[in-house]
């Protein structure tokens, strides 16, 4: 019998990692035909919509409150039309002097019997069912409770009837909603993060499960934990990484279809839902942060089985 | 502690049980000297498989010390093991080959875990598969390969490392008396270089083959050992003169 072949001096050990394409081989590998990617698109594409639709109701808010913020309106609930409308001239130009103030408009009535179309409907008759005229007025700064005191003060004398209400005031159960809704987005990536990483959870389980045998192969040929923890960990992230790219694509197919149906209900309110592009980059690290959480979980995972070997 | 415990493996007044049952090996005490080849024998369930799990670190002792290379191995953390057993070869009774890679890949798997670059352990495993007569089958997966195939694809993998200690449970269980004669042949050229070899058989021809062997006998857990040789091996009686040649 010849000797067995010598390593060659060559074959320095220890200068390369275990790792790579060779150390993922370990691992069956069933890539798109296997679950794990299509539940972590299914997470992901979740995930950037809820993320979207929060930053959008962000948007609105901000937007709204933006444009409230310097808003006022004055009323002047006078039954009698010839001394509505004296009083609303003269609170008009009263207010127009006011340094306070940047601009006034008085809304025709002819726009408010638009607005009031749908109720009331057409050629209603303002004498039996008055209605307050409205003055639209711009302020400097913002609708602070002192300049609309300041306001309500110089009126009394000139139109007894006026009330003056901030803009935003008549918005607040919409903003608390929006709030609502925005809080109710987080909770839901907070969630299907959570969720994203208890799929992974199982699944390294499972991984680990179906591959006892090779895992116990490596150790005991000297492998290390963090070795076998990485094979695990590339193999997750290849999948979290064609779950991620799957799921982006998805999610942005109805983040766009959704932009789509609101910009055609040309809503004031909702125009101010776009996304800015920090918004878009936010919306792209989501996958990112998926892959990160998903190869963690592994390693956790992994690492923690592995601990009950020698 | 003399030159042989610290090179060699020593065992002392080992015990091993599982759980709460009774001990399955008892106050095994032997020390392996370094280049010299033991058959571990014994009747079924004796403890001989217990044995060499301790052996190839995959079970800590209930009791009783084992230094191996000079180091106290029942203390040592376990993130320092790994380096302990790149220092060894197993040949296991069922062969353990991961079933979805190809005999190169299998045979390359010590060597890839122990950090040797892809293009300088292309030669070595291509010789070992040469060695073990499979330079033919590098590309089939273990299903395709018969029981004896298989087996020398393990014992590939085994010395592929150059392992001081190459532990092989029942080797020539799986194979025909010609092929259980060759794989003999195998280890013993593995060990005329050097490495200590530990081969648990319950076929007792087999132990005449290997002339210089010594014997460890296991019976219900308990080593015999009644003339001393495994605690205390004479240095006539070993191969350690041998060691040494071709170490890359």
């Amino acid at each position: 019998m010849k000797k067995p072949p010598a390593i060659g001096k060559t074959t320095v050990r220890g200068l390369n990692p275990f790792g790579g394409e060779r150390a993922a081989q370990l691992v069956p590998q069933a890539r798109l035909a296997g679950p794990m990617p299509w539940v972590i698109a299914i997470m992901i594409a979740l995930t950037v919509i809820a993320a979207a639709g929060g930053l959008a109701l962000n948007n609105v808010a901000s937007n709204a409150r933006a444009d409230l913020a310097g808003g006022a309106t004055v009323q002047i609930l006078e039954a009698s039309k010839q001394e509505r409308n004296r009083q609303a001239t003269a609170a008009e130009a009263m207010l127009a002097e006011h340094p306070a103030v940047a601009s006034t408009r008085r809304v025709p009535d002819a726009e408010l019997d638009a607005l009031l179309e749908p109720w009331l409907g057409v050629g209603a008759d303002n004498e039996a069912v008055p209605m307050p005229a409205l003055i639209d007025i711009r302020l400097r700064d913002d609708a602070t409770e002192d300049t609309l005191n300041a306001l309500r003060g110089l009126l009394v004398s000139a139109a007894p009837s006026a009330r003056v209400d901030a803009q935003s005031s008549w918005l607040a159960p919409v903003f608390s909603a929006i709030s609502s809704l925005q809080w109710l987005s987080a909770a839901l990536v907070i969630l299907l993060g959570l969720t994203s990483a208890a799929a992974v959870w199982l699944a390294a389980r499972s991984a680990l499960g179906a591959n006892n045998e090779t895992i116990e192969i490596v150790h005991l040929l000297g492998g290390t934990d963090v070795q076998i923890a990485r094979i695990f960990e590339r193999s997750i992230g290849f999948d979290a990484t064609l779950g991620g790219a799957v799921g982006l694509a998805l999610g942005l197919i109805v983040i766009l279809f959704l932009g789509q149906r609101f910009d055609e209900l040309g809503s004031g309110m909702m125009a101010g839902g776009g996304l800015d592009w920090l918004d878009w980059i936010a919306i792209a690290i989501i996958p990112l942060i998926g892959v990160a959480i998903a190869m963690l979980t592994a390693r956790i995972t992994v690492l923690g089985a592995l601990r009950r070997l020698l | 502690m003399n030159a042989t415990e610290k090179e060699g493996i020593t065992f002392d007044n080992v015990g091993l049980r599982y759980g709460a049952d009774r001990e399955v090996l008892s106050d095994v005490s032997f020390t392996l000297f370094p280049g010299s080849f033991y058959f571990l024998t014994g009747a079924s369930g004796a403890g001989k498989t217990s044995l060499l799990k301790l052996l190839y670190l995959a079970q800590r002792p209930s009791r009783g010390a084992i230094r191996m290379f000079g180091t106290d191995v029942i203390t040592l953390p376990r993130n320092r093991l790994p380096s302990y057993r790149r220092r060894l070869g197993v040949v296991f009774q069922d062969f353990r080959l991961v079933p979805h890679l190809s005999a190169y890949d299998n045979v390359a798997l010590p060597l890839r875990v122990s950090g040797v670059r892809e293009a300088d352990l292309k030669k070595p495993v291509r010789d070992m598969m040469e060695w073990v007569g499979l330079g033919h089958r590098i590309d089939a997966r273990p299903a395709t390969l018969s029981g004896g195939e298989q087996q020398r694809v393990a014992i590939a993998r085994a010395v592929i490392g150059r392992p001081e200690l190459l532990v092989a449970d029942e080797p020539t269980g799986n194979v025909d008396p010609e092929m259980a004669l060759k794989l003999l042949r195998l280890f013993e050229s593995l060990n005329r270089m050097g490495t200590t070899v530990v081969v648990a058989t319950h076929d007792v021809h087999l132990l005449k083959k290997v002339p210089e062997s010594l014997i460890m006998r296991l019976d219900k857990g308990r080593l015999s050992d009644p003339t001393g040789a495994l605690r205390y091996p004479p240095r006539a009686n070993t191969q350690a003169g041998n060691r040494g040649d071709g170490r890359g």
